[in-house]
């Protein structure tokens, strides 16, 4: 098994002893909280940090799952596993279940985190695409205090984050709106493995009518949320509705063939895979609607 | 640097270098050798072990990071001698052939059951699906923790030891 | 793997309350548990890379960042002034010790540690040994090659091109990439058969390069003891005496002076039968530090320089009758042995036993070229339960005869039936010369289809595709041939594949038997304390079980191939007979009648007509060890010796049946379910059988879906990692539907046939033929492997894109 190359260990105590240890330490060093990105690239030696600073015990701080004004607020160090089993994050924004599920693996997914996860910024990272589908907001906190980004903003490109040097993603802030449903579809070559191609979306319903829809898609190179809204927004959900989606999103997308698969079977499958997101979306609405 | 964390119930205390994996610490440092390892990106899952309760890929943790936590490995299974009824299902259901896997499984076992006492098949594949085996395929070793699952609170009736003995 | 998190009714909703009594602790055959558990399930097995010695030092190898390149020079300085590193080695120093080169399992040489050139990525180049492996792990990065890099020879299709450098410059006067040629059968009563036929169905089957990928990867502890000068060695070797004799040859060392001990394994699957350069590094690591080195691959290592498996391009042809009757097979295959020919198979055999690609067939021709090329990648080719290439013979024969069926409209099973050798004609020989011993084919084939509820199944599929859903039936029969072999056919660098075996009961009545074979998880300590259980009447508990140190067991060849139930079990049970004749004599005296007037009944003798009158084993042991005189002529002591000499190989079969569904829209395959009925012969212990069979269906499961070391157009191995070479886990499974019928094997003493390969020669073929009839259809006729949704959907498209 591969090893890390040499490097010290500090242990934070609080998220602004994480930030002080971080403007001390300098450029050469890195957060570890789950681990499962960060270390598996250091034993390649892809990463070589001189300091780590292991934020593991800031649970009380960044560590809970909350609803405040008409958001839900979730701390950044929440590991997939508890975003999985949280039934209110189930029942409020069923696309996080669908997704959690077929994250990694149950065992990784006990200590991943939600904020380990979007400052990856792998662009086959099913979390952004979540985010990004859900409008989220992403709390950033330095020594001068906080500010709030939107996905957009938050996420710049593969590996790049609006996170800068000396600051942490603390909070991840998700709006609940009335009428709303959300599912995620997924193809991977085996459980555990990295997607092919996922599609996230979120409808909100409104007397059977689409009154807003958003679209994310992972690992197809698509930049940001895919505008739908002239075919979604103020229709009724169809099938034609759905195919014509879905066409919209094959057309943002820019995949490459890799062992994954061809470019044209990635670009298919972010529509076909948003076609079928949009009908788990809207029978959920559906569904729960008086 | 100096770590301390309970391994199995007891406190230990050892300088490594920080980059020293827990895998690495349990099974070299310390000579625990029931969890191994088997690649290099987290995806075999052989060393499996809990940390604070929770099953984790010892080979993707710092054991720094594990200082200060509580570690329970496959020799913490039993208990004062007592096989753990998920060990005794995995050797009365032929749950294991090299052995390799083997404590990695019985561990993620053992905390779906103490989360999930009756669960699935469909569930148990669930649970296992970050461990690879590349012997018993599988079937055998769901089996294994169903039979745990259904004789959890059944002694041992005979020592393990006498496999293959006469009545 | 599906996409949809939403369920409906999953038929693996359910839960298991009753379960088989494998604790039937029979004296001989049956269900027992295994005795290998208590530790292993206690963490107490002892791995190689669990071995702990005093002042142990840790190796790590340097390799090759490209796939062919002239080395210029190599610059150790950094490395040898790192504080904690000890040694640093080269290829130049290795060869100036004469031992830069090894020769290969096929009459091939290949590097220790690279001297001239590296030829595959991932080729050793040097080693540094360290106080502990983080450190020697730093090391590696201070040594400094300069490489200059040649044009690599990736694509085997075209390593014969004359435009292509020559990997091995090594071999005087070697101009091209060329192995060699190798033909069987009769190319113009092949010709003549097809040229009547009245339906010709040719494909082009790829059999891509997979791996073994056992979750224990390759390790050594070399332990060279100056004042004694013995060399004792820690590995992962599948065969500890070919091993210590071939270190013997190679490194001048004295052959009763090395002992290799192969503790637990953590799976073999045939790739730790070669000699690593890892195992030789260490060796040279310890005898030049005169402590323990020892040597532990990380995965990387494992798949870019381990033994891979198949890479076979096979373009297969099927004649036929318009009844179905197959009438000829005919292959041209282009075999891609990577940079050095390091195939471990009996080494009169360069394509391993491929010559069985006639089938379970009773046909009028045959005829089979194989050319066999170099490549710039790694060596092997022989592993990943093979069986010697008979993966790759029924993986072709199976595909061409579905496809003969396909085409002509005829079930898959039908056609099958309407083409088996049939029992009568046992011992067949086939047109390429292969003598199977034993089989009831139809009989094994309709046990699977009734398993399988098979009319049902077509029923179901008929109504699925009205539908237009895409549901397939696969079917697959095997014959393959274990248990090499004749010593006068099949050796191994001269050494012949006969094994011995050696037994001795103690005087209190228990006992020890010693054998030449080592199990990687097989449960060789269980099932060969069963054979001689069986025969002699004493309690598998009693019988302690001793293999894999070479300093206490008998010599033979080692385990793979199937071989250690025809052969080493056929050692273990004869050699009990002989312990019992011995015991008989004993019983006569102690009984007081003569030989001829006793009867045995397993575990005691009693004389014929009066049971009142008998001894037990255990009796006998004693009297064997005890005060007082024994029959005349008969020495004291109650154990036996025996080196067993196969006089054919076994052939063990079975039938396959594979049920798919196959999502249209994403070219998602689900394996619904499998069932897999096996006829090994004699039945020893039946839940190792069930257990060996479903480790061979995920090995199925994973070549057909998913599993395959690629490589880019400039020789990098893409499949380097867990994360690229892709193993299957639970989710991907079926609970497997297994059966069997027993037609044991005439030739073999308990007539047991050998088992650990036949679910990983026999799958594969049965998967893809369900995803091939799944998309029959929409008009496709093959799918190559590995069947990813991506290729999948790719051919439901009409551009397929083959693996290689």
């Amino acid at each position: 098994m591969q090893v890390p190359s040499p490097f010290e260990y500090e242990r934070a105590q609080s998220v602004q002893h994480a930030i002080a240890l971080l403007e001390r330490l300098g450029e050469d060093a890195r957060v570890v909280a789950g681990g499962h990105s960060l270390l598996p690239m250091m034993k390649l030696r892809l990463a070589d940090p001189e300091y780590l600073v292991d934020i593991n015990d800031l649970r009380e701080e960044l560590g809970y799952i909350t609803v405040e004004g008409g958001e839900v607020r979730i701390g950044a160090l929440v590991r997939h596993a508890d975003l999985l089993a949280d039934e209110n994050l189930a029942a409020l924004f069923p696309i996080i279940r669908d997704a959690e599920r077929l994250i990694a693996d149950p065992v990784v997914r006990n200590w991943g985190t939600l904020g380990g996860s979007l400052c990856q910024a792998d662009p086959s990272e099913d979390l952004t695409t979540v985010c990004e589908a859900l409008d989220a907001q992403c709390v950033i906190t330095g020594s001068s205090g906080q500010r709030v980004v939107s996905m957009a903003e938050f996420y710049r490109g593969p590996y790049e984050t609006a996170v800068g040097e000396a600051e942490l993603l603390t909070e991840v802030r998700l709006p609940i709106r009335p009428g709303g449903a959300s599912a995620y579809q997924k193809v991977k070559r085996r459980a555990g493995d990295w997607p092919v191609a996922a599609s996230g979306v979120a409808v909100w319903l409104d007397g059977g009518t689409v009154t807003d829809a958003r679209v994310a898609l992972t690992a197809v190179g698509a930049e940001g949320v895919v505008d739908v809204s002239d075919v979604l927004v103020g229709a009724t959900p169809s099938e034609e509705v759905f195919a014509a989606a879905g066409a919209l999103a094959s057309a943002a997308s820019a995949p490459v063939t890799d062992s994954r698969g061809s470019a044209e079977y990635k670009r298919h499958l972010a529509g076909e895979l948003t076609v079928r997101a949009l009908r788990s979306a809207v029978e959920r609405a559906l569904s729960s609607t008086p | 640097m100096q770590v301390t964390m309970t391994v199995n119930g007891t406190e230990v205390s050892r300088d490594i270098e920080p980059r020293t994996l827990l895998v690495h610490f349990l099974r070299d440092t310390l000579g625990l050798t029931g969890t191994h390892w088997g690649c290099d990106t987290s995806n075999c899952g052989v060393c499996v072990v809990w940390v604070d309760e929770r099953p984790v890929k010892s080979c993707t943790m710092l054991a720094a990071m594990a200082g200060g936590k509580s570690v329970r490995t496959v020799e913490g299974l039993e208990r004062d001698g007592e096989l753990d009824p998920v060990q005794r299902g995995f050797m009365e259901c032929h749950g294991l052939q090299c052995g390799y896997c083997t404590p990695g499984m019985m561990m993620t076992a053992r905390w779906l059951l103490d989360h999930n006492p009756d669960p699935t098949e469909g569930e148990i594949r669930e649970a296992i699906s970050g461990q690879i085996c590349r012997c018993t395929g599988y079937s055998t070793i769901v089996r294994s923790i169903r039979w745990a699952a259904t004789h959890e609170n059944s002694s041992s009736i005979e020592s393990p030891e006498t496999a293959g003995s006469p009545s | 793997m599906t996409a949809t998190p939403e369920t409906a009714a999953d038929p693996r909703d359910r839960r298991q309350t009753e379960f088989e009594d494998n604790d039937q602790k029979p004296i001989g055959f049956g269900r027992m548990l295994r005795k290998e558990d208590p530790r292993l399930i206690r963490g107490r097995g002892r791995f190689v890379d669990d071995v702990q010695l005093p002042g142990m030092l840790h190796l790590a190898i340097l390799r090759a960042p490209v796939a062919h390149a002239r080395i210029i020079s190599v610059d150790t300085s950094a490395a040898e002034a790192h504080p904690k590193v000890r040694l640093v080695v080269t290829g130049a120093m290795l060869q100036e010790k004469g031992l830069a080169w090894m020769p290969t399992l096929s009459n091939d040489v290949q590097s220790v540690l690279a001297t001239d050139k590296v030829r595959f990525q991932g080729q050793e180049v040097a080693f540094v040994v360290a106080e502990d492996r983080y450190s020697a792990r730093d090391a590696l990065e201070l040594i400094d090659v300069e490489y200059e890099e040649l044009t690599p020879v990736v694509d085997a299709r075209r390593a014969l091109d004359p435009s292509m450098p020559v990997i091995r410059d090594d071999l005087e006067g070697k101009t091209d990439n060329h192995i060699f040629d190798w033909e069987t059968g009769d190319a113009a009563a092949t010709e003549a058969a097809f040229a009547k036929a009245d339906v010709v169905v040719t494909e082009d089957i790829v059999y891509p390069r997979v791996h073994p990928a056992p979750m224990e990867t390759h390790a050594a502890v070399a332990d060279f003891d100056r004042v004694e000068e013995k060399l004792t060695l820690w590995s992962t070797s599948q065969a500890p005496h070919a091993h210590r004799t071939l270190y013997a040859i190679v490194a001048g060392l004295p052959e009763h002076k090395i002992r290799v001990i192969a503790p637990d394994i953590g799976g073999g699957f045939g790739g730790k039968v070669p000699i690593y350069p890892g195992y030789v590094c260490a060796i040279v690591g310890s005898i030049l530090l005169g402590v323990p080195v020892k040597w532990a691959e990380d995965r990387a290592e494992n798949l870019t320089s381990g033994s891979f498996a198949r890479d076979y391009i096979m373009r297969g042809e099927i004649a036929a009758t318009k009844d179905g009757k197959i009438l000829a097979i005919r292959t041209n295959v282009l075999a891609d042995h990577g940079a050095f020919n390091g195939q471990a198979a009996p080494t009169k055999y360069p394509v391993g036993f491929f010559g069985v690609f006639t089938g379970s067939y009773d046909i009028e021709a045959a005829y089979a070229k194989v050319t066999a090329v170099y490549t710039n990648k790694a060596p092997g080719g022989v592993a990943y339960a093979c069986s010697f290439r008979i993966t790759e013979a029924v993986h072709l024969v199976e595909r061409l005869v579905t496809s003969l069926a396909l085409e002509m409209g005829i079930d898959q099973a039908e056609i099958r039936l309407r083409n088996f050798i049939r029992p009568e004609q046992f011992p067949y020989e086939t047109k390429t010369g292969w003598v199977y011993d034993s089989g009831n084919y139809e009989e094994t084939m309709r046990e699977s289809m009734r398993i399988a509820g098979y009319e049902e199944l077509l029923a179901e599929r008929e109504e699925k595709r009205a539908r237009g859903e895409l549901m397939g039936i696969g079917v697959s029969f095997f014959t393959e041939a274990v248990g090499a072999g004749p010593r006068r056919k099949m050796d191994i660098l001269g050494l012949g594949m006969a094994d011995g075996c050696e037994l001795r009961i103690h005087p209190t009545g228990k006992a020890v038997v010693r054998l030449s074979v080592k199990t990687q998880g097989q449960g060789h300590e269980t099932t060969f304390a069963q054979i001689v259980s069986e025969e002699i009447g004493i309690p598998p508990a009693d019988i302690e079980v001793v293999h894999g140190d070479t300093d206490n067991t008998p010599f033979g060849l080692g385990t793979y191939g199937s071989r250690s139930t025809p052969v080493s079990g056929a050692a273990a049970a004869l050699v009990a007979r002989k312990v019992r004749d011995k015991a008989q004599i004993i019983a006569s005296g102690m009984l007081e009648v003569s030989v001829d007037d006793l009867e045995w009944e397993k575990g005691s003798f009693h004389v014929k007509g009066d049971p009142s009158a008998s001894v037990t084993i255990q009796d006998i042991a004693m009297r064997a060890h005890g005060a007082g005189d024994l029959p005349d002529g008969l020495e004291g002591g109650l154990e036996a010796q025996i080196c067993y000499n196969p006089e054919n190989l076994t052939y063990p079969n079975g039938a396959y049946i594979c049920v798919v569904d196959v999502d249209k829209g994403t070219g998602e395959v689900k394996v619904r379910r499998f069932i897999a009925v096996d006829d090994c012969g004699t039945r020893i212990n039946p839940m190792i059988i069930e257990g060996q069979i479903h480790g061979g269906l995920v090995d199925g499961i994973g070549m057909a879906l998913m599993e395959i070391i690629e490589f880019d157009e400039w020789g990098n191995c893409l499949g380097g990692s867990f994360m690229d070479y892709l193993i299957p886990t639970a989710l991907e499974c079926p609970d497997w539907e297994t059966g069997f019928t027993v037609t044991p094997s005439p030739h073999h003493p308990i007539g047991a046939k050998g088992v650990g390969e036949s679910a990983t020669v026999g799958s594969p073929p049965a998967i893809v033929n369900a995803v091939v009839d799944a998309l029959y259809p929409l008009g496709i006729r093959n799918v190559d492997m590995p069947m990813t949704p991506s290729r999948v959907w790719d051919a439901i498209q009409g551009h397929p894109r083959p693996p290689i």
